[in-house]
């Protein structure tokens, strides 16, 4: 029975990996970047929805929405500030980019707040529904509810609307893409729109699930989704959600078994793993090098 | 003849800041403050030299140095502090085994490329962190106790020792290899260069000097902790690189004794620190992604009348 309760554990858990994946596996998917400022994202969402809650005395669900709305419209501050120039920049170039806005947010947000932890306060009723003898929080059903919508939503813009079928054909070819009279600008923007969207609805979730929040909380989290990213095949988005869940199961194996201290180890022994092995991942392609 | 005139110049000025600086700790001019920064800033060079190879030169992108740092400061803190052994073996304990370190963690990962290269050698040093995190012999997270016994001579030699092999090992066979690399890694193959090994060698070359950095690192302070050598100290060391130049070793020598002096003058404000840091790698990756001197030495803007590139 504690086998089981651990499995819910490790369901949160990876489904708060999957929601933040899922934009760096859109992002990269988009325009090959690894967004190292995703996991700032992530962490402005939770503090976002920490003071929504805690100085205006809003509910979960409005808390959430403003973070993601607020989240979104980081995300493309930073992209438009940031990344645009960079398109035809080198690799490196954009990567040491990613990281020094990475840096930026985390010190700027030190810089005016301090780096003291803050505790979450409780806007969910704390009850658990006994199942088959297993006591699983509410909270954790809501989680999963709440990305299993979300995730439902993101496939529903992905297929079903114009600007889904956009960042499809942008990711595939962004000069042909131009070419077709697609705006390629906006598209991209739309991506880190949702991304971001995500990570501040994570961030929230990960706020009420674990009810303490810091400015550096979101480096750990966030190399660890872009693992689950990579595991998953990256670019792949239902990839980043099998792959967010597993490495949060992993964990909480690896945790359960007695290894806690070698828990961020185990996500790390993964990725190497998987580099070398299969860098493709489990739902990506194999692409051909061309010279 | 003109190679061996470069390096003579090189070590007379070697000699000569070394006699001026040794001669005011000496006389008694320079205190304790400030012998700390100038050991500071030896380690910090040695850092970014020895990152400056495998970035500047080879083009392999690596934002894990911090963990081949942590394992020559640790495993020299183990032969001076638990197996008392004198200072100079330590150092040269340190800067093989992380060399060693360097070999294995290369021949895997630097089959990757890009992105993908830097986020698994990061994975390793954050491993690399953890295992000495769970070791209790050297500590865990409470961190190791070490004497200090790092003085002025010890960093200064770990420099210029850095400075001339990397430098000559640039100029040499192998540095053209690793060169042709960074420009074209197809061509380059294409060319018949065995790319790998070239890769391996400039890697497992700058672990060395990471592990030696490390090394002279552990004993300059009296504690040394794995939180130390987390990705932030990886990404300093890449922002002394970035911000010289890639490709430029003169460059990353400057941005790290720069760096040195301003991190050192903002000491009580760490967060305004990272702040200046961090805005100052964004601007030169918008403006001048080349960084401050591009792959230019700083011996290239005293050579007048002469037309375009440096003949080698």
């Amino acid at each position: 029975m504690e086998w089981i309760q651990q499995l819910v554990n490790g369901i949160s858990l990876g489904s708060i990996y999957a929601l933040i994946a899922l934009g760096y596996t859109m992002v990269y998917g988009i325009i090959k970047l690894i967004n190292f400022a995703h996991g700032d994202v992530f962490m402005l969402g939770a503090f976002i929805g920490f003071y929504a809650i805690s100085r205006w005395e809003i509910g979960f669900f409005p808390a959430l929405i403003i973070s993601m709305v607020l989240c979104a419209i980081i995300g493309v501050i930073i992209e438009r500030v940031a990344y645009k120039r960079l398109r035809s920049a080198t690799r490196i170039a954009a990567l040491i980019t990613a990281i020094g806005v990475s840096l930026l947010i985390e010190y700027t947000v030190i810089f005016f707040r301090g780096a003291s932890p803050e505790a979450y306060p409780e806007v969910l009723p704390k009850s658990s529904i006994n199942i088959l003898g297993v006591n699983i929080s509410s909270i954790s059903i809501l989680i999963l509810a709440v990305t299993i919508v979300l995730m439902i939503l993101l496939q529903f813009i992905v297929h079903k609307t114009k600007i889904g079928k956009a960042m499809r054909a942008v990711s595939l070819d962004a000069d042909a893409a131009r070419l077709m009279g697609i705006n390629v600008d906006n598209t991209i923007s739309a991506t880190f729109a949702i991304g971001s969207a995500l990570a501040g609805a994570a961030g929230v979730i990960f706020g009420v699930y674990y009810t303490r929040i810091e400015p550096l909380m979101g480096v750990l989290p966030g190399l660890k989704a872009f693992i689950a990213a990579v595991f998953g095949g990256i670019g792949s988005i239902p990839g980043a959600m099998v792959g967010g869940l597993s490495l949060g199961l992993v964990e909480t194996v690896v945790s359960a078994l007695g290894f806690s201290l070698w828990r961020d180890a185990a996500a790390f022994v993964i990725l190497i793993l998987i580099l070398i092995l299969k860098p493709s991942g489990i739902f990506g392609k194999n692409t051909r090098e061309k010279v | 003849m003109k190679k061996s005139k470069a390096f003579w110049v090189f070590s007379v000025l070697a000699l000569v800041i070394y006699a001026v600086v040794q001669g005011l700790i000496s006389g008694g001019i320079l205190d304790l403050y400030y012998q700390n920064i100038l050991v500071q800033m030896c380690i910090n060079i040695m850092l970014a030299v020895s990152l400056h190879i495998i970035i500047g030169i080879t083009g392999q992108f690596s934002i894990g140095h911090a963990g081949f740092m942590a394992v020559g400061a640790y495993f020299s803190a183990i032969a001076t502090m638990k197996l008392g052994l004198p200072l100079p073996v330590g150092l040269l304990l340190g800067a093989v085994v992380a060399a060693l370190a360097g070999l294995l963690v290369g021949i895997p990962t630097l089959r990757l490329k890009g992105d993908y290269l830097a986020i698994a050698t990061l994975g390793f040093a954050e491993i690399i962190r953890i295992i000495f995190l769970n070791v209790d012999y050297v500590g865990g997270a409470a961190g190791m106790v070490v004497m200090n016994m790092t003085t002025w001579t010890y960093a200064f030699a770990g420099v210029v020792i850095t400075i001339i092999v990397i430098s000559n090992f640039t100029k040499s066979r192998h540095g053209r290899g690793a060169i042709s690399i960074r420009e074209d890694e197809i061509a380059a193959d294409a060319m018949g260069i065995n790319t790998t090994y070239y890769k391996v060698v400039a890697f497992t070359i700058g672990s060395l000097f990471a592990g030696l950095a490390g090394a002279i690192y552990a004993h300059n302070f009296f504690i040394i902790q794995p939180t130390t050598f987390n990705f932030l100290k990886s990404f300093d060391i890449l922002i002394y690189v970035v911000l010289g130049g890639l490709g430029s070793l003169s460059g990353s020598v400057i941005a790290a004794i720069f760096l040195t002096v301003v991190s050192a003058y903002l000491a009580n404000f760490p967060e305004t620190r990272m702040i200046i840091y961090s805005l100052v790698l964004i601007l030169v990756m918008l403006y001048r992604p080349t960084g401050l001197m591009g792959t230019k030495e700083i011996t290239s803007l005293f050579k007048f009348g002469k037309k375009g590139g440096t003949k080698i």
